[in-house]
C-alpha cells in the first residue's frame, strides 16, 4: 500500500515548524535537568562539607542517635535545637502514614467510579459524572487545605473521639480528594479502550454485564488502573499545601494513625523561607529535596512504564 | 513556596516599577510579625515625603536577616536579635549590623475558652513546652492530655518563646507547627484542650494565660501596659536592622518612627510602643 503522505506548501515554514517543537521539547527537558542540578548541588555539602557532615551526615540523618548525657538515644527532628537533630525517620514515617491513608480512602472510590462511568452509566450520566470529578482536579489544593483544617478536622475528631485534631488521617483524606481525580481519570481511560470486540465476544458467549466488566474488561485494564494509583501515590508523596495545612505538622515517630505528622514536603515549605543560608539545616533541607525528586521521578517512570505495556497489550503488540 | 513565589514576584515587579519612578527607593523585609507596622510606617511616610518610594515585605525574620547578609534589602525587620553565628557571617561578609528596637511585643499564651485554667508560671509552662506535663491536671486543670501548639522551628517567635520559656530546651515532639500566630489562634479556638502563643496583637476567640514567674509572684495578664512597663515577663524588642549607622533617608525614616508621631502608629495598630525615654535613646544622631 502506498503511504500516505502530508504535502508541506513551503519547505521553510515546515522546517521551521518542527525546528521549533524540537526546541521547545528540548527547553523543558534541560529545565528539569537544571532544577535537579540545582537542587543536588545545595545539597552536595552534606558529602564534601566537613562542618556540615559534622552536623548532619547521611548516618545521623538515619540511623538513631544519643544527643544528651543520660538520656535514651533518639529519632529526632529538631532542626533549630541548640544541638540539632536532623533524623529524616520521623518525617519518612509521616510521608508515607499520609500517602497510604490518601490511597486507602483514594482508590476504592475512584477505581469504583470508573468502573460505574465506563461500564455502567446510560451515556447521558457519564458526560455529567466525569466533567464533575475532573473538575476536582482543578480545585487548588490550598482549598482542599483549607477545608481539612477548618471542617474535615473538627468533624473527625468528633466522631472518632481523637484527641489531635490535626492528623495523618484528617490529612490522608484530604489527600485522597487531591489524588482521586488522577486515578479516575487514568483508570477510566483503560477501561473505556478496551476493544469493543472483546466486549461482544464475552457478551455473545452468555455472560451478564457484571461478569463482563469484573471478570473481562477490569483484568483487561488492570495495567492502566495500576498506572493510575502509582501516578496518584507520586502526587500523595510530593503534595505540600495539604499537609501542610492538615497534618499539625509535629514530627512524630509512631504507628498511630491518629498522631501528627510532619512530611517532607510541608518540612521543606515550612522551613526553607527561614533557614540560615548554607548551614548545615539548609543543605539537609535541599538533600530531602533532592530524595522527592527522586521518588516521584522514580514513581512517575514506573507509572508511565506500566501504561505503555498496557497500551502495547490492547493493541496485541505484547508477546 | 508559592507564597514565597509570589512575594518574590512582587518584589521584582516593584523593584522594577519603583527603580523607573523614584530616585530614592527603600527596601524593608523581615519579620511576618512586624509586616503590618512596617507597611503602614512607609505608607504614611510616603505621603508626607513626596518622591520617597519603601517596599514592604515579609517572609520572616530569618529571611530579613538573609537578605540585609546579602545586600538585597536596607532595612531588616526582625521579632528576635540576630544569632552569634549570623552576626560571624555579617562581618566576614563586610556588613556592620545596627540595630535598633521600633516597638515592643508581648507573646501571649493563648487557651482554649472552655479552660479551666487561667494562670500558669513559666516552670509550668516550660514543663509543658517541653513534654515534662502531659496533662491539664497536673496544673490543677481537668484530666486531659495537653495539646501543644506552636509556631514553625524558623519564627522568631519560636526562637524567642524557647529561649526566654524553655531555655533553651528542645519542644516536645508531640507540638504541632502552624504557620503563623493566626492559624495558632485559630487551632486553640477550636481544641477545648488546645495550648498556643503567639504576639498580643492578633488574637480572638482565645483566652490569654496571666503568666508568673514564678509561684509565689503574681499573675500579670499581657497587655500593652503591663508589656510596656515591663512587668509581663514574656515580652520582647522588634527590631530594625540596618548596614552600618543609617544615613540621609534611612536615617530620616527611622528617627520618624521612633517619634512621638510613629510610634502612635505603632499603638493604633495593636502594637507595644516603646517607652518614650527609650524612643528618644533609640534616635539616631
Amino acid at each position: 500500500m502506498e503511504e500516505l503522505r502530508f504535502k508541506p506548501k513551503s519547505k521553510i515554514t515546515e522546517f521551521l515548524g518542527s525546528k521549533l517543537i524540537a526546541v521547545s521539547a528540548f527547553t523543558a527537558l534541560i529545565g528539569i535537568l537544571l532544577i535537579f542540578i540545582f537542587i543536588f548541588k545545595e545539597a552536595v555539602p552534606i558529602f564534601t562539607n566537613p562542618e556540615i557532615r559534622e552536623e548532619a551526615s547521611v548516618d545521623k540523618m538515619v540511623f538513631k542517635q544519643k544527643f544528651y548525657e543520660g538520656r535514651e538515644a533518639k529519632w529526632s527532628w529538631q532542626p533549630n535545637s541548640k544541638i540539632p537533630k536532623f533524623s529524616l525517620l520521623p518525617l519518612f514515617i509521616g510521608t508515607i502514614k499520609a500517602a497510604i491513608i490518601a490511597m486507602l480512602f483514594a482508590v476504592p472510590l475512584a477505581v469504583g467510579a470508573a468502573i460505574y462511568t465506563s461500564e455502567f452509566a446510560s451515556k447521558r450520566m457519564r458526560e455529567l459524572i466525569k466533567p464533575v470529578i475532573e473538575t476536582l482536579a482543578a480545585i487548588p489544593s490550598v482549598v482542599l487545605g483549607f477545608f481539612a483544617l477548618m471542617v474535615l478536622a473538627t468533624f473527625l475528631q468528633k466522631t472518632l473521639g481523637l484527641t489531635f485534631r490535626l492528623n495523618a488521617l484528617n490529612a490522608g483524606i484530604a489527600l485522597g480528594l487531591a489524588v482521586i481525580p488522577i486515578i479516575f481519570t487514568v483508570a477510566e481511560d483503560a477501561m473505556t479502550s478496551v476493544p469493543r470486540s472483546l466486549r461482544e465476544a464475552a457478551i455473545a458467549l452468555g455472560a451478564n454485564p457484571w461478569q463482563v466488566s469484573l471478570t473481562m474488561v477490569f483484568p483487561a485494564a488492570l495495567p492502566g488502573i495500576a498506572a493510575g494509583v502509582v501516578l496518584g501515590f507520586g502526587r500523595a508523596i510530593g503534595e505540600t499545601m495539604i499537609v501542610l495545612m492538615a497534618s499539625g505538622n509535629a514530627a512524630i515517630l509512631s504507628a498511630s494513625l491518629t498522631d501528627s505528622v510532619r512530611t517532607f514536603s510541608a518540612t521543606i515549605a515550612a522551613e526553607l523561607a527561614e533557614v540560615v543560608f548554607g548551614s548545615a539545616h539548609y543543605s539537609v533541607l535541599f538533600f530531602i529535596g533532592t530524595m522527592l525528586f527522586i521518588f516521584t521521578f522514580l514513581i512517575n517512570l514506573g507509572g508511565d512504564f506500566i501504561l505503555i505495556k498496557l497500551k502495547d497489550r490492547l493493541q496485541g503488540r505484547m508477546k | 513556596m508559592k507564597k514565597s513565589f509570589i512575594l518574590i514576584a512582587a518584589v521584582v515587579l516593584l523593584t522594577v516599577a519603583g527603580s523607573i519612578l523614584a530616585a530614592a527607593t527603600i527596601t524593608i523585609k523581615g519579620s511576618d510579625t512586624l509586616v503590618r507596622l512596617g507597611q503602614r510606617w512607609a505608607e504614611e511616610y510616603m505621603k508626607i515625603n513626596k518622591g520617597v518610594v519603601i517596599q514592604v515585605s515579609g517572609g520572616g525574620s530569618g529571611t530579613g536577616i538573609a537578605a540585609l547578609l546579602n545586600g538585597s534589602t536596607d532595612i531588616c525587620e526582625a521579632s528576635r536579635d540576630m544569632k552569634e553565628k549570623e552576626y560571624s557571617k555579617a562581618e566576614e561578609l563586610g556588613i556592620h549590623p545596627f540595630r535598633v528596637s521600633v516597638a515592643l511585643d508581648g507573646i501571649a499564651v493563648f487557651l482554649n475558652e472552655s479552660n479551666l485554667i487561667g494562670e500558669l508560671s513559666l516552670a509550668q509552662l516550660k514543663g509543658i513546652y517541653t513534654g515534662a506535663i502531659t496533662n491539664w491536671k497536673e496544673v490543677g486543670g481537668k484530666d486531659a492530655q495537653i495539646i501543644l501548639y506552636g509556631r514553625e522551628n524558623n519564627s522568631g517567635t519560636y526562637v524567642f518563646f524557647k529561649e526566654h520559656v524553655l531555655n533553651d530546651e528542645d519542644y516536645s515532639d508531640y507540638t504541632q507547627t502552624l504557620p503563623g500566630t493566626a492559624a495558632v489562634v485559630n487551632a486553640v479556638s477550636k481544641d477545648i484542650n488546645g495550648i498556643g502563643y503567639g504576639g498580643i496583637a492578633w488574637a480572638k476567640g482565645v483566652k490569654y494565660a496571666s503568666v508568673k514567674v514564678n509561684d509565689t509572684s503574681a499573675a500579670i495578664l499581657p497587655s500593652v501596659e503591663t508589656v510596656s512597663s515591663g512587668t509581663y515577663p514574656i515580652s520582647r524588642d522588634l527590631y530594625w536592622f540596618f548596614n552600618g549607622k543609617p544615613t540621609g533617608e534611612l536615617k530620616k525614616l527611622i528617627n520618624w518612627a521612633l517619634s512621638p508621631e510613629g510610634q502612635k502608629i505603632a499603638e493604633e495598630m495593636d502594637y507595644v510602643p516603646l517607652p518614650k525615654e527609650q524612643a528618644q535613646k533609640m534616635m539616631v544622631d
